[in-house]
């Protein structure tokens, strides 16, 4: 945690993803031609044998600046012989899914063999069969997810995923310019941040974390209540009080001073704390954050090798000392029981975080976001889209 | 002899004819399918049945009908300004450089050896509260304490006109080159002063420059998304950003499509009312 890392996270993520975006930016030019292009998307080269490809978001496993090396994934190679080939390309849900869904469609190779989706995104991908169901042998840790994740509605045994990092959604903000800090939306929406507020472009955080400003029942909101949440969200854009709506670039702009206050995720906002001397801080607002996991899924297009290996990799992260290791690096809830001792023998400030490890009384406080039909997807994520100008 | 002459012409487009076929027929026809489908009825996400829905294009066109606009008003911008740079820039290198022609010519194309994404994001950090920029224009009060410069749509021109410069200025030398200065003397010779020689010589002989270096920017620059998601606020939001968000987001396939088509239709009618009005005699 204490070495700086050179690039911003923004930078970081653009130079990893070049093939992405580039893919992306041809896509707008001629969407049609994505079709056509199926066979170049992706991690790189065809499964082998001995290897594992897993396709995983920015800046969410443990990295060492030194040697540039994922020191647990460096381990796990060791251990097991198998290559571990890590690619931080999946920088948002929505995107991620158009860019393989075709391959995953006509069974064609997507260039993963482990890819770790969002929890509704997972529910989509389980929906439509594109995710194989584990083989339990080779994953014995399994028993040790927490009792909380063990059976989510989509995968009530989870015999398709498990769950990678669990995210809190909440307010973040500048020390500084808040000394107070936020805890509710008025907080939020107060003079000294007009025009200097960033919102998630996960839409079920944002309007979640509105949601429950609003006093509703994210785990129960009905299409009404929602699309009051992203009128809300639209007036206060046109207004000018909120500047944008995105993915993890919001920690750019809050180190650069341009937003002062975020709806944001745990994790990142810890990362940018110990990075700036406390500049920063987080908090799960007082009328309630939401919390989300994104979950190791193996593609219905991984072979049978790559699949072994994959639940291999998934077994070794289930371990609760590599759980902890990633957990110090990362800060986001660890979904590993037993990884709260481990974390007291290598960061045993970390092991009483709340934010890692929540208790009882910190998770009540953490709400779902309901499941949404097809249907219902669609029409909200096309109204969430046009409220910020899409 | 082994080709009788008359396919000589054919044989050389071929590759050509291949690779727009490929890269360009073929996925257009693919566009013109999706765009009037609709959603399977009881299917999943990103499901969709063609039923000849032409309506997809009124719908998508009036729901993204400001987006449109500001895309052409965003890159009309971006094509002014650049020209406004690009012109001397171009007119002082083909004249005025001497010795230095050839590595004021690199410094042109330099920005291009990094990636656009990067070079825009260096926009971002310019523009940005902690940039120079702004405090200067703060210092000058030019701006206020509250005003900013990222999410605007100031810094959305700006990123454009910068990003498609060289688009403009290449085009400009090229043409500006090849005027012989013989030209520009004769018109002195008849009499006539600085400002009627480039304006009655100089000028007309380079519009093949200006007419391609319109055309470089302003069409990459109506369909650019870059520029106004990284620099821009939602309320700068151009047609490139709904296609993406359409597709990428929504998983709405047929509006996209739709989108993308009107788009392309439009530019094709602007640069054809442009190339009547300039002549396209001017682009050889």
């Amino acid at each position: 945690m204490d070495s700086k890392r050179s690039l911003s996270p923004e930078a970081r993520s653009i130079i990893n993803s070049q093939i992405s975006r580039r893919a992306l930016i041809a896509g707008a030019g001629g969407l049609g031609a994505a079709g056509l292009l199926t066979a170049c998307g992706g991690g790189g080269g065809g499964g082998s044998e001995n290897a594992v490809r897993w396709g995983n978001w920015p800046l969410y496993l443990d990295f060492d600046e030194e040697s540039k090396t994922y020191p647990t994934l460096v381990k796990f190679s060791e251990q097991t012989g198998i290559e571990a080939k890590y690619f931080e390309d999946y920088n948002d849900n929505d995107e991620f899914f158009g860019k393989v869904q075709a391959q995953l469609k006509l069974g064609e190779d997507i260039g993963y063999d482990v890819v770790t989706p969002t929890d509704w995104m997972a529910a989509r991908w389980i929906r439509l069969g594109y995710a194989q169901k584990f083989d339990s042998a080779n994953i014995p840790n399994k028993v040790n997810i927490l009792d909380s994740l063990a059976s989510p509605s989509y995968d009530p045994m989870r015999e398709s995923t498990l769950t990678w990092q669990g995210i809190m959604g909440g307010f973040g903000w500048n020390v500084e310019k808040n000394p107070k800090g936020i805890r509710t939306l008025d907080d939020l929406f107060a003079p000294q941040n007009k025009g200097k507020i960033v919102v998630l472009s996960e839409m079920r955080d944002t309007i979640g974390v509105i949601l429950l400003g609003q006093g509703v029942d994210i785990t129960k909101v009905t299409e009404d209540q929602f699309m009051n949440a992203v009128d809300f969200m639209a007036k206060k854009i046109s207004d000018g009080w909120i500047r944008g709506v995105k993915g993890n670039e919001y920690a750019e702009d809050l180190t650069s001073g341009d937003a002062t206050a975020v709806i944001g995720w745990s994790g990142d906002m810890f990362i940018l704390a110990s990075e700036n001397e406390g500049k920063f801080d987080f908090a799960i607002p007082e009328s309630g954050g939401t919390i989300s996991g994104d979950n190791f899924i193996i593609p219905s297009t991984t072979t049978a090798a790559g699949k072994a290996n994959g639940e291999k990799m998934i077994n070794y992260y289930y371990d609760p000392a590599v759980a902890a290791e990633v957990a110090a690096y990362v800060n986001y809830v660890c979904p590993v029981k037993g990884a709260q001792a481990e974390m007291e023998k290598i960061a045993p400030e970390l092991a009483t975080s709340e934010y890692i490890f929540p208790t009882e009384k910190t998770a009540s406080r953490l709400n779902v976001f309901r499941s949404l039909t097809p249907d219902e997807e669609s029409k909200w994520a096309e109204a969430f889209q046009q409220a910020q100008g899409n | 002899m082994s080709f009788p002459k008359v396919r000589v012409p054919y044989l050389l487009l071929l590759p050509g004819f291949v690779f727009l076929f490929t890269f360009f027929i073929l996925p257009i026809i693919n566009l013109a399918q999706t765009s009037t489908q609709t959603p399977l009825s009881g299917g999943d996400t990103g499901e969709y049945e063609q039923t000849l829905a032409f309506s997809n294009y009124i719908q998508a066109f009036v729901e993204n009908k400001e987006q449109f606009g500001r895309s052409f008003l965003y890159a009309t911008l971006a094509t002014i300004f650049a020209l406004a740079i690009a012109y001397p820039l171009a007119y002082a290198i083909a004249f005025k450089s001497g010795k230095y022609k050839n590595i004021l010519l690199v410094l042109v194309v330099a920005p291009f050896f990094t990636s656009f994404l990067l070079r825009t994001v260096a926009w971002k950090q310019i523009l940005g509260e902690e940039g120079f920029v702004v405090p200067g224009l703060r210092a000058l009060n030019i701006i206020g304490e509250q005003t900013t410069l990222t999410s605007t749509s100031v810094a959305v021109v700006a990123g454009m006109t910068y990003n498609f410069l060289p688009f403009m200025t290449l085009p400009l030398y090229a043409s500006l080159e090849r005027i012989d200065p013989r030209t520009i003397e004769a018109a002195g010779d008849l009499y006539a002063n600085g400002l009627t020689a480039f304006r009655r010589v100089t000028v007309p002989l380079s519009m093949p420059g200006v007419v391609a270096g319109t055309l470089l920017t302003f069409i990459p620059a109506a369909g650019d998304y870059v520029n106004a998601a990284i620099l821009g606020s939602p309320n700068t939001k151009m047609i490139g950003n709904v296609i993406e968000s359409r597709y990428f987001k929504i998983v709405d396939y047929p509006t996209a499509a739709a989108l993308s088509f009107t788009l392309m239709v439009a530019i094709l009618i602007l640069v054809t009312l442009y190339i009547r009005k300039a002549g396209t005699e001017e682009l050889v």
